[in-house]
């Protein structure tokens, strides 16, 4: 069966567990247009709006994406985690406690980016080597922090989650 | 403007018949950043992310030869029997972008867009992969190298959908190298993808970023195959330099914004020689 979404129609995207309901837009519009522009999730950030900096970074359907670069329309009824999913406001997860521990976050802009990224590579690498790191976020690019603080955030982690350190 | 997630090739393929205007989006890495600029403004939209056939591959051993969905992404390429079976294009899919990047595109993406410096598209022609088209006429099957006709264009008809390609197997050696002004995140500068059929004991050497789509390097195929020990995969240096003369030659090359035809045309023949010099290390480790 095919679903088809045509003009003035309604779409619902499901967004950290709660079906939103997307109204007014062009249905061309991208992933990151529609998180903020039209739902108000302001922590993607829209940069180079190419795939280049990776501060959109998301999950959709567990796979990390940049969501400046999915079409909103086509991602109708797949699970789709922002950084406002990650962990309530109040209880930062642990990769947000380690950066701002490790002092990994300047100005903050590529942040929301590079957590949802350092997510999801722990999960799929849960003891990265600093190649591994590197290679892994090569797709988040900070232009604050020289990198070095982060790595070490995502180290710091992957110790504590192996119970290690403190 | 409409937006279509079908299920199925037939259905995808009934709504490009009755809308071949329609804009066929897989990852979106390529479309999006179009749309984004306001370059792009497609009236009609079929997005083809889940249909399974397009999603999967299967390996036929009988024939050789395993078929990958259109759908299936870079970072599916690079890893378990996929990668095992088909090295260069493991090779190759990590060289793209980032892994969010990785994450999105697709095979048939980055042929359906036939860049000159698509990653994927010089192992499919040195491993002479073949494409399968859907229309409402049925199903056909040609060789990418003559689907990849030119810049950005290629043999798709209106209301042709890229099914799947399907990879010889090869017995022998394979590889897959790029030069770019970084590692990561990077846009090929040139590239070469080098096949060494040991069963046929035939030579494949393909090119990106020199021309105006894949090149193909029949002189220095030729060479190589004559001069290449195929039990040890090991050539006399003196050879191995005409070889990688030989691929320079068959370079067409422009100077643009990211190189110059002079560097590139030296690059491939420098990348083509390094390959090979894998190969014959490969083979003593092994």
């Amino acid at each position: 069966m095919t679903t088809t979404i045509g003009d003035g129609d309604h779409f619902s995207l499901h967004v950290n567990g709660i079906r939103c309901e997307v109204t007014d837009s062009w249905l061309g519009e991208s992933l990151l247009d529609v998180l903020r522009d039209r739902l108000g999730l302001l922590g993607a950030k829209g940069a180079c709006e190419q795939g280049e900096c990776g501060s959109c970074s998301v999950m959709v359907d567990d796979v990390l994406v940049c969501s400046c670069l999915v079409m909103a329309a086509s991602v109708v009824d797949q699970p789709i985690v922002t950084i406002e999913g990650i962990a309530p406001i109040d209880a930062p997860s642990d990769v947000q406690a380690a950066f701002v521990e490790a002092g990994a976050v300047q100005c903050g802009f590529c942040t929301p980016g590079l957590i949802v990224a350092a997510h999801d590579l722990l999960e799929r690498l849960p003891r990265p080597s600093e190649t591994q790191i590197r290679e892994e976020l090569a797709g988040n690019v900070c232009r604050c922090t020289g990198y070095g603080r982060i790595i070490e955030a995502v180290q710091q982690v992957a110790v504590r989650r192996a119970g290690g350190g403190s | 403007m409409a937006v279509l997630l079908p299920d199925t090739v037939d259905e995808a393929v009934r709504h490009l018949t009755a809308a071949p205007e329609s804009t066929v989006v897989a990852g979106g890495t390529d479309l999006m950043v179009e749309v984004n600029d306001g370059h792009r403004r497609p009236s009609s939209v079929v997005a083809v992310n889940r249909i399974p056939e397009l999603r999967s591959w299967r390996h036929d051993p009988a024939a050789a030869t395993v078929t990958i969905g259109s759908a299936v992404t870079y970072s599916e390429m690079l890893v378990g029997p996929l990668a095992a079976m088909v090295p260069s294009l493991a090779q190759a899919a990590r060289t793209v972008g980032s892994p969010q990047i990785r994450n999105a595109g697709t095979l048939g993406g980055n042929l359906a867009t036939c860049s000159p410096a698509g990653d994927g598209l010089p192992v499919l022609s040195a491993v002479g992969a073949e494409v399968e088209l859907a229309s409402a006429a049925g199903r056909r099957r040609m060789p990418v190298g003559e689907f990849m006709v030119g810049v950005k264009r290629t043999a798709l008809a209106p209301g042709e959908l890229i099914v799947s390609l399907t990879v010889p197997v090869v017995d022998g050696w394979q590889g897959y190298a790029k030069v770019g002004v970084r590692n990561a995140m990077v846009i090929a500068v040139a590239s070469a993808c080098v096949v060494l059929d040991r069963s046929r004991r035939t030579v494949a050497v393909a090119l990106g970023s020199v021309g105006p789509t894949v090149l193909r390097c029949p002189e220095a195929e030729s060479h190589l195959a004559a001069a290449l020990d195929w039990s040890t995969l090991d050539v006399a240096p003196a050879e191995l330099g005409r070889f990688a003369e030989l691929v320079s030659e068959a370079s067409r090359p422009i100077t643009d914004h990211r190189s110059t035809a002079d560097y590139r045309r030296h690059t491939v023949g420098v990348l083509a020689r390094r390959l090979v010099r894998r190969a014959s290390s490969a083979a003593v480790a092994a």
